[in-house]
C-alpha cells in the first residue's frame, strides 16, 4: 500500500516531467539544428524524406542542440571508455575540479566553524564582523575569480590552491550563518539548566551547544559544498586551466565543441549530485550514532 | 589590575607602543626623515594616552569618544607620513598602527556594551561599528600594502583603487549600464517572474508540484552558471545572451521558494476563507500570497546576488567591448589590477544596493512578520 503510494505521489510525476523535458529537449534540437541542416543539404544538392531530414538534425557533429542521446552517448563514451588519465576522460576533468573542491570546501568549513564560535562567544565579533559577512555575500565573489588566481600565480602559487581559495570564500558563508544559527538554538531553560549544573563556558559549549549545533551545520555543509563546486569551476573558467570541468566548458566554447559543452556540464551536475548525497548520507549516519530517531 | 584586565586591549597597545619606542625611526635610514620631531611626539601621546585612558572609567560615551578619535588621528598621521616613502616602514610603524588598531577594538567593544535609549542612537550604533571594522579592514590594507611596498600587482593600496575610480568614471558608468541595467535587471525581472508564475502553476496542478519540485530543489543544487557558454552561442555576445544566463539561475530559486512558501498559510485560516466562501484565487491573494512573502523576498534576496554573478561571469564567454565582466577579464590580462578592483569595488557597491532595496521592499511588505517587528 505505501509502495504504491510513493510510486504514485513520488516517482510518477517526477518520471512523467523528466520525460516531457526529454521530449521538449528534442522537439527543440530538431528545431534550432534546422536551419543549418538546410543550408547544408542545399549546398549538397541532398533532397530527402522529412524522417531522414530529422533524423540528420540529430546527429550533427557540432549542432546548435545536441540531441539528448548525443550527449548521453558523449558521456558514456568519455567516462567508461576512456583511460581515466587521458584528458579527454570525463573522470580525470571530474577529479581535478573535486580535488579543488574538496580542499575549497574543507578550509570553508573550518573557516565558517571558527567564525561562528567567535561570533556567539565575543560580543565586539558579533556586532562588528555579522553585517560585513552579510555584505561579502551581496559582492559577485566569482567576479574576483580571475583576478585571485592572476594574482595568486605571480607569487607562484598555481594548481589547486588558488581555486580551493575560490571555493573557500564561496563556502565559508552558508557556513558561518548556519553555525550562528545553531550555536545559538539551545533555548534558555536549557542554557539555564546548564548554569544550575555549574556548567563552565565551555562545558556549556561541547556539550549543548555543540550538539544542538550539528543538524544546522550538515544543513548548511549541503549548500557550501554546491557552492565550493561552482566556485571550483568558475576558477578553471580564466586563466586557461589546463584541465577540469571548468575548462572543458571553456575549451568547448572556444571551438563550438557543444556537445563537449553539455557532456561536462553533465558531469558537474553527476557531481553536484553525487558531493550533496555524500554529506547527507553523512549528516543522517551522524544523526543516529548521537541517537536521533528517526522521523 | 583589574582595570588593566578589562581593557587588555590597551594594556598590549601600551606595550606596542613602548616597543616601538625602542625600535625607532618609523622609516628606514636611507628615507630622509619625514615625520618631524613634533608629529612624532603627537602620535606615541595620541596613543599611549588613548591607551592609558582606556583603563579608567569615565561614562561610556566620552570614553568610546576618546578611544574613537585617538587611534584614528593616530594612524591618519602614521599612513599620511608615508607618502613618497612607500616600502620604507620598519619595525616601529608596524607597531604603531597594531597599537591604533587594538585601540580602535577596544573602541568598538566599550559601543557594543552601550545600550543608548533613544531608537536613533541605536541605529547609529548599528550602522557605527561595523564601519569601524570596515574602516579598518582599509587601513590595514593601505598601511601594509604601502609601508612593506608589496608590488602594485599584486595588491595595489585602496586609495590608488579610489583614485582610480575617480579617474575612470565614464568607462565605469558604460560598463554598469551594459551590464547592471541591461543584462541583470532584464534577467532578473524575467526570471523571477517566470518562477512565480510556473510557481502558481504547479500549485493549482498537484502532479505538477510534485514532479517539478525534487527536479527544482536537485536543479538548485546544480552549477548552472555553466550554460553560460551555450547561451552566449545561441544569443550572441550582446546582453541578451547574459540576461538568458540569469534568467535560468534565478528561475528555480524562485520556483521552489515560492511554493513552499504557498504552503506556509496555517490550515486554520485557510478553513476561515473557505468559511466565507471565498474562491481559490480570493484565498490565494488574500491569504497565501501574503504569507508567502518572507518565502519570496527570500528568494528574491538570493536572486540580487545570483543575477550579478551570472551576467558577469556570463561576459567572461565573449562580449562586445564593454560590460563589468568584460573590463575584469581583459584588464587582468594588461596587467592594470587597480582597473579590476575599481571595478570590483563598483560591483560590490551595486550588489550591496541591490540587495539593501530587495530588503527594505521586504521590510514595507512585510512588516506583520516576526523577524521584522523587532524585540
Amino acid at each position: 500500500m505505501q509502495q504504491e503510494r510513493l510510486l504514485q505521489h513520488r516517482i510518477l510525476p517526477v518520471v512523467t516531467i523528466l520525460f516531457i523535458i526529454v521530449a521538449v529537449w528534442y522537439v527543440a534540437a530538431v528545431f534550432m539544428n534546422t536551419p543549418f541542416q538546410r543550408d547544408l543539404d542545399r549546398r549538397g544538392n541532398v533532397t530527402s524524406t522529412p524522417m531522414d531530414f530529422i533524423e540528420r538534425t540529430l546527429s550533427q557533429p557540432k549542432p546548435v542542440l545536441p540531441a539528448p542521446h548525443q550527449v548521453a552517448s558523449n558521456v558514456f563514451e568519455n567516462t567508461f571508455l576512456r583511460r581515466v588519465t587521458s584528458n579527454r576522460s570525463l573522470v580525470y576533468h571530474s577529479w581535478v575540479t573535486l580535488s579543488s573542491t574538496a580542499v575549497g570546501f574543507t578550509l570553508g568549513t573550518l573557516l565558517g566553524i571558527l567564525i561562528a564560535v567567535g561570533i556567539v562567544h565575543v560580543k565586539a565579533l558579533d556586532r562588528s564582523l555579522m553585517p560585513w559577512i552579510i555584505a561579502s555575500q551581496t559582492v559577485p565573489i566569482l567576479a574576483i575569480a580571475p583576478m585571485v588566481i592572476v594574482v595568486l600565480a605571480a607569487v607562484n602559487v598555481t594548481g589547486l590552491i588558488p581555486k580551493a581559495l575560490i571555493s573557500t570564500y564561496l563556502s565559508f558563508f552558508p557556513v558561518a550563518v548556519g553555525m550562528v544559527k545553531g550555536l545559538r538554538s539551545p533555548e534558555l531553560i536549557q542554557l539555564d539548566l546548564m548554569c544550575t549544573y555549574h556548567a563552565s563556558a565551555a562545558q556549556t559549549f561541547w556539550k549543548l551547544r555543540v550538539p544542538a549545533s550539528i543538524p544546522f551545520l550538515f544543513t548548511s555543509m549541503k549548500v557550501a559544498i554546491a557552492a565550493s563546486l561552482v566556485g571550483a569551476i568558475v576558477g578553471e573558467l580564466p586563466t586557461g586551466a589546463v584541465a577540469g570541468i571548468g575548462s572543458k566548458l571553456l575549451a568547448g566554447s572556444y571551438y563550438s565543441q557543444t556537445i563537449d559543452i553539455w557532456a561536462a556540464l553533465i558531469a558537474g551536475s553527476v557531481l553536484a549530485a553525487i558531493l550533496v548525497t555524500i554529506v547527507g548520507v553523512v549528516a543522517k549516519i551522524v544523526d543516529l550514532a548521537m541517537g536521533g530517531r528517526p522521523a | 589590575m583589574n582595570a588593566i584586565f578589562r581593557s587588555w586591549q590597551g594594556a598590549l597597545a601600551f606595550l606596542l607602543c613602548l616597543a616601538a619606542l625602542i625600535s625607532l625611526p618609523l622609516l628606514t635610514a636611507d628615507a630622509p626623515s619625514p615625520f618631524s620631531i613634533g608629529t612624532l611626539a603627537l602620535i606615541f601621546a595620541l596613543t599611549i594616552g588613548t591607551a592609558l585612558i582606556s583603563f579608567t572609567s569615565p561614562p561610556a560615551p566620552l570614553l568610546a569618544a576618546i578611544l574613537f578619535v585617538g587611534p584614528h588621528l593616530a594612524t591618519w598621521f602614521l599612513i599620511s607620513g608615508l607618502a613618497g616613502y612607500e616600502g620604507k616602514a620598519t619595525m616601529a610603524f608596524f607597531l604603531l598602527i597594531a597599537a591604533c588598531w587594538l585601540l580602535a577594538w577596544r573602541c568598538v567593544a566599550v559601543l557594543s556594551d552601550m545600550h543608548p535609549k533613544l531608537k536613533g542612537g541605536d541605529t547609529f550604533l548599528r550602522l557605527l561599528i561595523p564601519a569601524i571594522f570596515g574602516a579598518w579592514i582599509l587601513i590595514l590594507w593601505e598601511a601594509i600594502t604601502r609601508g612593506a611596498g608589496i608590488p602594485f600587482i599584486l595588491l595595489p593600496p585602496p586609495s590608488a583603487i579610489g583614485a582610480r575610480i575617480a579617474g575612470s568614471v565614464a568607462t565605469l558608468w558604460a560598463d554598469v549600464q551594459q551590464t547592471i541595467f541591461k543584462a541583470v535587471l532584464f534577467g532578473y525581472i524575467v526570471g523571477c517572474a517566470s518562477g512565480f508564475i510556473v510557481a502558481i502553476l504547479a500549485d493549482r496542478i498537484a502532479f505538477l508540484r510534485r514532479g517539478l519540485l525534487p527536479i527544482g530543489n536537485m536543479v538548485s543544487a546544480l552549477p548552472i552558471i555553466g550554460v553560460a557558454p551555450i547561451m552566449v552561442m545561441w544569443f550572441g555576445f550582446d546582453w541578451q545572451s547574459k540576461a538568458a544566463v540569469v534568467i535560468i539561475m534565478t528561475f528555480f530559486p524562485m520556483l521552489v521558494n515560492t511554493v513552499a512558501g504557498l504552503g506556509a498559510a496555517g490550515a486554520m485560516e485557510q478553513d476561515l476563507m473557505r468559511s466565507y466562501a471565498s474562491d481559490y484565487w480570493q484565498t490565494l491573494i488574500k491569504l497565501r500570497l501574503p504569507a508567502a512573502m518572507p518565502f519570496i523576498f527570500n528568494a528574491l534576496k538570493i536572486n540580487s546576488t545570483l543575477a550579478l554573478i551570472g551576467a558577469i561571469v556570463a561576459e567572461f564567454f565573449g562580449t562586445p567591448i564593454v560590460g563589468m565582466g568584460f573590463r575584469i577579464s581583459t584588464e587582468i590580462g594588461r596587467m592594470n589590477v587597480d582597473m579590476v578592483w575599481a571595478e570590483i569595488a563598483v560591483a560590490a557597491v551595486v550588489g550591496s544596493f541591490f540587495y539593501g532595496v530587495v530588503a527594505l521592499a521586504e521590510r514595507a511588505t512585510t512588516f506583520w512578520h516576526p523577524s521584522n517587528r523587532g524585540g
